[in-house]
């Protein structure tokens, strides 16, 4: 799965699209742990834009559980953005809301995570 | 089978891990809500009554989802009695046998998902046990199926030794993955995560199909596993499934603690083109309000994945009863 990563000063921000199920979690998992290894203290923070991810199974938000514990085992900040209407129900619905930091924009979210990435953005 | 080879399922217990019961603030706390529903309205006969608690409130208000461990009967037509798990619900079931059909001559068949407590506890207060003339047979895929029931019988835990149930009570070990014809129906179990392992049964009349599975983890990413489930629950007209837990608890602070979620059951069933899925096995800090809750939220879910099927999408409680 393209990513296709943007980076605002610190932070990085990732595009996944599509559906995000049995046949692309693994595939949306290697593209993502890379990225994931540079999530620390220090190096790079992470938002993963949302916008054109149309459904996501158990197994993709499991993806998104692992990515979590790693980047608070790094101590980095990972956050998920602009969810689609159906996505975010199924954010709430499984209790990801409350263990994933979930944001209603991509600008909201590096606004909470660092000012020079949102000066970056609103730049750019 | 009766002739028209319909199943009907009772539910006898529901609560997952331990039983609980209703405290006397949360009644009347549901009390007070269906006294200000009913405010203004002319409720002077137990008929107007009883359909304004069934038409106009909440389940959550005018019912309860109970407290019971598990117990589900399954009633085929055929003479004996079909049990999973022997948790408190057990001793409900066991009373309203002996008011049915009187205290002695009867067969009961008894599917043992696992033996942790809260899935034995209701046996030390099984009526027909205590009866001679009447047979239970217990069956697992546990080898120490038999040392746990005399264990729970024994001192300084029970009063009375289970050497001295008159009933006639015999253990059959059963292995998973294999067909058995037990009671008039086809009995398939399968090993299941959980501490200690459970095992699912799928039973088939006819072309009727009953799946219980509690007390089960599944491991999303392991896609051979999640197929091997789907294929378990392939078509079937209702899965009982543990969805105690969030999809967030179970893939977080409580994995590897051998429990499931709505989401997963509900992607499950729609794998394997199931009708019905039922939540069970409630999380016992659960009150009425919040397994509602997690009841309409799993419909909405079902909503906005469903592909060309629909799963019919229920919450256990106790008492409940499903033709199929």
């Amino acid at each position: 799965m393209d990513l296709t990563p943007k980076r605002y000063a610190d932070t990085v921000v990732l595009f996944p699209v599509g559906r995000i199920d049995h046949a692309t979690s693994e595939g949306f998992k290697t593209a993502l742990a890379p990225h994931m290894a540079r999530c620390a203290e220090g190096l790079d923070r992470i938002i993963l834009d949302f916008a054109g991810v149309e459904y996501i199974s158990s197994v993709g938000l499991r993806v998104l559980m692992l990515a979590s514990k790693q980047a608070k085992t790094q101590r980095g900040s990972l956050g998920v953005a602009a969810l689609q209407p159906a996505v975010r129900e199924i954010f709430d619905i499984s209790r990801f809301t409350m263990v994933l930091d979930v944001f209603p924009s991509v600008r909201e979210g590096l606004a909470s995570f660092s000012r020079r990435a949102l000066a970056a953005f609103d730049a750019a | 089978m009766p002739p028209d080879g319909r199943l009907t399922v009772r539910f006898w217990g529901t609560r997952g891990s331990i039983p609980v019961a209703m405290t006397s603030a949360e009644v009347r706390r549901k009390l007070i809500a269906a006294l200000l529903h009913a405010s203004g309205r002319r409720l002077d006969t137990p008929e107007k009554a009883a359909a304004f608690l069934e038409r106009d409130l909440d389940f959550a208000v005018s019912h309860t989802f109970g407290g019971n461990s598990s117990c589900v009967e399954i009633a085929t037509g055929h003479r004996d009695y079909v049990l999973c798990d022997l948790g408190s619900g057990a001793r409900v079931f066991g009373n309203d046998a002996l008011a049915t059909r009187g205290p002695s001559g009867q067969t009961f068949h008894a599917f043992m998902s696992h033996l942790h407590w809260d899935h034995i506890m209701g046996f030390p207060f099984f009526m027909p046990a205590y009866t001679a003339g009447n047979r239970i047979r217990i069956y697992g895929c546990h080898a120490d199926l038999e040392e746990a029931f005399r264990g729970q019988h024994a001192a300084p835990s029970f009063p009375v030794d289970f050497s001295r149930l008159p009933a006639t009570i015999e253990f059959v070990r059963l292995e998973p993955e294999r067909d058995y014809e037990i009671a008039g129906l086809r009995v398939r179990p399968k090993a299941q995560h959980h501490s200690g392992d459970s095992y699912g049964y799928r039973f088939q009349a006819n072309d009727k199909v009953v799946v219980y599975s509690t007390d089960a983890e599944h491991k999303q990413d392991d896609l051979a596993e999640i197929k091997a489930f789907a294929e378990f629950f392939r078509d079937a007209d209702l899965v009982i499934f543990d969805s105690q837990y969030s999809l967030a608890e179970a893939t977080s602070i409580k994995e590897d603690w051998g429990h499931s979620s709505n989401v997963v059951g509900l992607e499950l069933c729609q794998m394997a083109h199931a009708k019905r899925l039922c939540l069970y096995h409630h999380e016992p800090v659960s009150d009425d309000e919040r397994i509602a809750a997690l009841l309409a939220e799993t419909r909405r879910l079902e909503e906005i994945t469903r592909g060309d099927r629909r799963v019919e999408i229920l919450a256990a409680y106790d008492g409940m009863e499903i033709a199929l």
